[in-house]
C-alpha cells in the first residue's frame, strides 16, 4: 500500500453481518422458501435474483440471497450465524451515507425475517454486536494507515447511534479485508436500532455514559 | 461494479508477466467498446468466453419466480454482452489451473477474489478448474489481473480452444504410476495456450495426463487426447514415453478414447499433440457445433484414416525448439517435502474424528514417511476462509502446494506423517475435517440449475441432500457401498461426469397432469476406474424427490445379494437391466399435485418446478394427455433397446432404437393434430416441416441436434451395427426422446409476464 494509494481510502461495498443470538432452534433450510418470497415479492428496493443454497458449506454463506447491488445471507461464517447484508454495487465516497444505507438494509432484513412466519420465535437477532466489513482491498487495505483515514467516520457514525457506549475492535491480518468488530454495552434489538438509525443525530443515542474504546487484534 | 475497478491496472504495473498485462489491456478496452455499442454481440461473447467469462443462469434477464415469469430490471436495461445476454447480468469466471496445481499465494489471491466479486465461494470442477459464480462483466479485467499476479491465466479457459490440461493429482507420489506427470502436463498446456494451431477449432478440446493405466485420477479414456504414462527398455536404458488415446468425450453422447498408439516417445508428446490439433482444425466440424467434438471426426474418418492423417501432419511440421526444450529439466523435476519423514504414533490424545478422517482421507505416498491428505469440499466449495486456511496449513506442513483432483477436493501431497493430528485439527478447525473422501458420500455434482444456463434439474440440490444423508449414515454403510460413486449432472451434458458413475444421475423433465416435474435419469453400471473405463446406460427416470430412495433401494439390494468379491458393475451385469428397472417402477411414479406438492418442486429451491424455468402448464389439470401415454410407451421401446443392446443383439437394438424415435416423432405430430400417413417417411417429413424448420422443437441451447440425431438414425436406417455404434444409436434415441418431452414442456409453457 502506497502513501498515493492511502489517499483513496473510502467506505464503499459495505458489508454488515447482525449476529443472531440462541440459535438452537433455527433450520437454515427454511430460509430458502423465505428468500424465494422476498423475490417474488419484491421487498426491497434493490433487484433481488435468486437463491443460493451453501447449507452443505461449513462455516460457509448459509442460504444466500442474491440481488444486483446487494446481497443478503443466513451466513454462518466463523461458526456463527447472523445476516449479513454485502453492498456490491459503487456509490459516492460518502462514509456516513454508505455506513447508514448498509446498516438500515441489514437492520431491516433482520427485522424482516424475525416476522417470517418460518422464523417467528425462533430467530432473533441482537444488534448489540456485529461486523463491519469494508470488502475492497484496494480502496481499504486492512491496516492501519486505513483506520487513521477511516477512525473519525467509523466513531462519528457509531456514536451517533451509541453515545459512547460501545467497543471497536480491529482484527489485524493483513490478508484480510478491513473489519470492525462493533460491541455496544448493553443488548439492542434490529428495531430499535433501526428507529435509532432512522432518527440519527447525536439524540438518537442509546448508551450514554461508557467509554468508547479502539482495540486492534493481529 | 467495483469501485476500484479504475485503480488496480496502476497498482499491479510490474506485477504481471507484459504478454498478460497487455492482452487484459485490450480486453478492457474491449469492454470499453462495446458498451459504446462498437462490437458486435457475437465476437464479443466469443472474445469473453475465450477468457473464461461465461453467462450465467437467468442471463436473459428472465427468471421463473415460482408464480409467474419475470423481466429481470438490470439498470443496464438493454445493453448486452453477447446474443440475448444482458449487460449487469451476473456471469461465471471459470479459472483454467494445469494439472490443477496451486500455490499458496494463489490460494490466497483466489481467495480474495471469491470474496470481492463473487459470493465468497469457489467451486472447483471436475476438470481441475476454478469457477467464481456471480461475478459482473465489468470486474472481470481487474480480476484476471489480480489472477495475472500470481502467473494465473484465464486465457481459454472458455470457446473453442484448449481447455485447462488435467493430470493424476497424485502424479510424483503415487505407488503405481510409471512416472510423474506433472511436467509434461505443465509443457502441453502452455505449449498449446495460443499457439496459431490451436485458434480455429470448431469445438473445445480436453486433454489429460495419467500416470497409470488402472485408476481413475486422470480420466484419459473420456478426453480429446488421453496420455497414460508408460516406459520401455530401448537401448540398454529405460525410456519414457506415453501410450496415447485419441476420439474421446462424455457430452451428451458419450465416446471412449481409442487407442491411437502404444508408445510415443517424450519428444514426439508436444508434436503429436500439434499434429492432432491440426487435423481436428482443418477436417473437424464448423458449423453444426453438435457434432463438432474431435470424437465426431474420429467416428466420421475412422480410426487408421484419423491416424494416417495425423502422422502426415506430424511428417509436415517444422521443427519447434520447444517441443523437447524443456525435457532437460524433467527427470531432475520433483517435489520437495518441507519436513523430513516421520511416522504416525497414534495416541489417545489424537483429535476426534481424526481415525475416521485419516482411513478415508489419508493415502501413503510412495516416499516412505509421507502421505498424502485429501481435504473434503462437499460439491467442490471452499470458502475464502478456508482457502487462507489451506494457504497456512501449506506453508507450515507442506511446501505451499496443493492439487485440485476431478472429485472436485483438494490434495496435500508431501505430509511427513507424524503431522497428521495436527494438520487434521487445524483443517477439522477451519470445517475442512470431513472423512469420507472417495466414498458414496463424496458427491460429485455440475453447477446444474443452481447456476447453469442449460441446468434442467438441480444436481447440486440433489447432491447435498445424498452427501447429508451418506454423511449421517457414515458408520452403518456398508463396506461395498462405502467405496461406490455418485456423479450427477444437471443436463445430459456429462458435466457431472454421470456416465462413468457407479450410480450416476442426469436431469430430465417430465410431464405429469399438466405440471412439470423435475426427474433424474438413473445411469448404472459405468466404471470410474481405469481412467474411466465403461459407460453406464440409462435404466429410466426417477422423480427428483425419489432419488435418495432409489439409491436406498439399489445399495441395499447390492449389500443383500451380492456374490463374493463381486463389484457392483458386475453386480448390474448379472441382475440385468430389466430387474434394475423393475426394481425402481414403483419409485417413478408421482402422486397428484393437490396430494403432493413437493414433487413439483426441486431439491434446495422452494419454487414450482418449471421446464426450463419457463413456466407451469397452462391446461394444468388432471387429465391426462395422450401424449404422455405415447412417450412413456416410446421410453419403454428404448429400454428395450438397451436390453437389446446388453445381449449382444447390436442390429435389434439399433433397430428398436429407430423406431422409438420415431413413434415419439408421430406422436408430437399426432399431439399437434398434424396430419401424416403411418409411414417413416411421411413423418420424416412432417416432423422436419412442422418441428424442426420451424424450430419449434430447437432447444433453447442445443439448437436443432436432437432432431438431427433422428433424421440421421432414419436415413441410415439399412446400416450395419457394432457395439459402439448400436450403443450410441440408443443413447441418441434416449437424447430425442428426452428432447420431445421438452418440446411438449416447453409448447405447454406460460408466455412471459413484465
Amino acid at each position: 500500500m502506497t502513501a498515493e494509494m492511502a489517499g483513496r481510502v473510502q467506505v464503499q461495498h459495505v458489508n454488515v453481518k447482525i449476529f443472531a443470538e440462541d440459535t438452537a432452534g433455527v433450520d437454515l433450510a427454511e430460509a430458502i422458501p423465505v428468500f424465494h418470497r422476498w423475490i417474488q415479492e419484491s421487498v426491497c428496493e434493490e433487484l433481488l435474483i435468486d437463491v443460493a443454497d451453501y447449507r452443505h458449506v461449513p462455516a460457509g454463506p448459509g442460504v444466500l440471497l442474491v440481488g444486483h447491488e446487494a446481497n443478503y445471507s443466513l451466513d454462518l461464517s466463523e461458526w456463527r450465524l447472523g445476516l449479513l447484508y454485502n453492498r456490491k454495487a459503487a456509490t459516492d465516497d460518502n462514509p456516513r451515507e454508505n455506513l447508514t444505507q448498509a446498516f438500515r438494509a441489514a437492520l431491516t432484513a433482520c427485522q424482516r425475517l424475525e416476522q417470517e412466519p418460518e422464523f417467528r420465535g425462533k430467530l432473533k437477532f441482537n444488534a448489540a454486536e456485529y461486523e463491519v466489513i469494508l470488502n475492497d482491498r484496494l480502496l481499504a487495505p486492512n491496516t492501519e494507515a486505513t483506520w487513521q483515514a477511516l477512525k473519525a467516520d467509523f466513531e462519528n457514525f457509531f456514536s451517533s447511534l451509541y453515545g459512547v457506549g460501545y467497543t471497536l475492535d480491529r482484527p489485524g491480518d493483513p490478508r484480510e479485508r478491513f473489519r470492525v468488530v462493533v460491541k455496544a454495552s448493553g443488548a439492542v434489538d434490529a428495531l430499535t436500532l433501526l428507529q435509532a438509525l432512522d432518527r440519527g443525530g447525536r439524540s438518537a443515542a442509546l448508551f450514554g455514559h461508557s467509554l468508547s474504546r479502539v482495540s486492534q487484534r493481529s | 461494479m467495483k469501485a476500484s475497478n479504475g485503480f488496480w491496472r496502476e497498482a499491479l504495473i510490474g506485477r504481471m508477466p507484459g504478454y498478460l498485462a497487455k492482452e487484459l489491456d485490450i480486453f478492457e478496452n474491449e469492454i470499453a467498446l462495446k458498451k459504446q455499442g462498437k462490437i458486435d454481440d457475437k465476437v464479443f461473447a466469443e472474445t469473453r468466453l475465450r477468457r473464461g467469462a461465461y453467462g450465467q443462469r437467468y442471463d436473459n434477464g428472465e427468471r421463473h419466480d415460482g408464480r409467474v415469469k419475470r423481466k429481470l430490471a438490470y439498470p443496464a436495461a438493454s445493453l448486452t454482452k453477447g446474443p440475448n445476454t444482458l449487460w449487469d447480468a451476473p456471469g461465471m469466471q471459470r479459472i483454467k489451473i494445469p494439472f490443477g496445481g496451486l500455490n499458496a499465494e494463489q490460494l490466497e489471491t483466489l481467495a480474495e477474489l471469491a470474496e470481492e466479486y463473487s459470493d465468497g465461494i469457489a467451486h472447483l470442477t471436475t476438470r481441475q478448474d476454478v469457477q467464481l459464480h456471480f461475478v459482473h462483466i465489468e470486474d472481470v479485467p481487474t480480476l484476471q489481473r489480480r489472477l495475472a499476479a500470481v502467473n494465473i491465466t484465464t486465457r481459454e479457459a472458455c470457446g473453442n480452444t484448449v481447455r485447462n490440461v488435467t493430470a493424476c493429482p497424485y502424479a510424483g507420489v503415487c505407488m503405481g504410476e510409471s512416472f510423474d506427470v506433472t511436467p509434461y502436463a505443465k509443457a502441453t498446456a502452455y505449449f498449446l495456450l495460443g499457439h496459431p494451431d490451436t485458434q480455429n477449432f470448431g469445438r473445445k478440446f480436453k486433454i489429460a495426463f495419467s500416470g497409470c493405466r488402472e485408476n481413475a485420477c486422470g480420466l484419459t479414456r473420456i478426453h480429446d487426447i488421453g496420455l497414460i504414462a508408460v516406459t520401455r527398455q530401448f537401448s540398454g536404458r529405460t525410456q519414457r514415453g506415453f501410450e496415447m488415446y485419441g476420439g474421446g468425450g462424455l457430452g451428451t453422447v458419450p465416446y471412449q478414447a481409442k487407442l491411437m498408439e502404444e508408445f510415443i516417445t517424450e519428444e514426439e508428446l508436444l508434436p503429436l499433440c500439434q499434429a492432432m490439433g491440426r487435423v481436428f482444425a482443418r477436417l473437424g466440424e464448423k458449423k453444426n457445433r453438435n457434432t463438432a467434438r474431435m470424437k465426431f471426426l474420429v467416428a466420421k474418418l475412422g480410426l487408421e484414416e484419423f491416424k494416417r492423417l495425423v502422422a502426415l501432419e506430424r511428417a509436415s511440421l517444422p521443427h519447434d525448439e520447444r517441443w523437447t526444450s524443456y525435457l532437460q529439466d524433467v527427470e531432475r523435476y520433483e517435489e520437495k517435502a518441507l519436513k523430513p519423514p516421520s511416522l504416525l504414533q497414534i495416541r489417545p490424545s489424537a483429535p476426534a474424528g481424526f481415525e475416521e478422517w485419516r482411513k478415508t482421507n489419508v493415502a501413503p505416498q510412495r516416499q516412505p514417511g509421507y502421505v498424502t491428505a485429501m481435504v473434503t469440499l462437499p460439491l467442490g466449495d471452499i470458502t475464502a476462509a478456508q482457502l487462507r486456511k489451506v494457504a497456512d496449513v501449506c506453508r507450515k506442513y507442506v511446501k505451499e502446494t496443493i492439487r485440485i483432483t476431478v472429485e472436485q477436493n483438494l490434495l496435500m501431497r508431501w505430509v511427513s506423517e507424524a503431522d497428521l493430528p495436527a494438520l487434521f485439527a487445524e483443517l477439522e478447525d477451519a470445517g475442512l475435517g470431513q472423512p469420507g473422501a472417495g466414498t458414496i458420500a463424496d458427491v460429485t455434482a455440475c453447477p446444474g440449475t443452481d447456476t447453469c444456463k442449460l441446468g434442467i434439474s438441480s444436481s447440486r440440490g440433489l447432491a447435498g441432500e445424498l452427501g447429508r444423508h451418506f454423511m449421517k449414515e457414515n458408520g452403518s454403510v456398508d463396506e461395498a457401498v462405502r467405496g461406490l460413486r455418485i456423479k450427477i449432472s444437471g443436463c445430459f451434458n456429462s458435466c457431472g461426469q454421470h456416465h462413468i458413475a457407479d450410480l450416476g444421475f442426469y436431469g430430465v423433465s417430465r410431464n405429469k397432469n399438466g405440471y412439470a416435474v423435475p426427474h433424474f435419469q438413473v445411469i448404472l453400471g459405468g466404471q470410474w476406474t481405469e481412467n474411466g473405463g465403461a459407460y453406464g446406460l440409462a435404466i429410466g427416470a426417477v422423480p427428483s424427490k425419489r432419488i435418495p430412495d432409489a439409491v436406498n433401494r439399489i445399495t441395499s439390494r447390492y449389500v443383500a445379494e451380492r456374490q463374493a468379491n463381486e463389484s457392483f458393475q458386475d453386480f448390474v451385469r448379472r441382475i440385468g437391466k430389466a430387474e434394475c428397472k423393475k426394481m425402481l417402477d414403483d419409485l417413478t411414479r408421482v402422486p397428484p399435485h393437490d396430494a403432493d406438492p413437493s414433487f413439483y418442486t426441486d431439491w434446495a429451491d422452494a419454487r414450482e418446478y418449471t421446464l426450463g424455468d419457463m413456466g407451469v402448464g397452462e391446461c394444468a389439470g388432471e387429465v391426462v394427455s395422450p401424449i404422455e401415454f405415447a412417450l412413456t410407451a416410446c421410453e419403454r421401446e428404448v429400454f428395450e433397446a438397451q436390453l437389446h443392446l446388453d445381449g449382444g443383439e447390436f442390429e435389434a437394438a439399433a433397430r428398436t432404437a429407430c423406431e422409438s424415435m420415431l413413434d415419439a416423432a408421430a406422436a408430437l405430430l399426432d399431439w399437434k393434430m398434424l396430419p401424416h400417413e403411418k409411414l417413416p417417411g411421411s413423418i420424416v417429413e412432417q416432423f422436419r416441416k412442422q418441428f424442426y424448420d420451424t424450430q419449434i422443437f430447437f432447444d433453447p441451447f442445443g439448437g436443432g441436434k436432437f432432431a438431427q440425431y433422428f433424421f440421421a438414425a432414419q436415413e441410415n436406417v439399412s446400416a450395419r451395427h457394432d457395439a459402439d455404434t448400436a450403443h450410441r444409436l440408443v443413447d441418441e434415441a434416449q437424447l430425442f426422446l428426452e428432447a420431445c418431452h421438452s418440446c411438449y414442456g416447453r409448447m405447454m409453457a406460460q408466455p412471459v409476464a413484465v
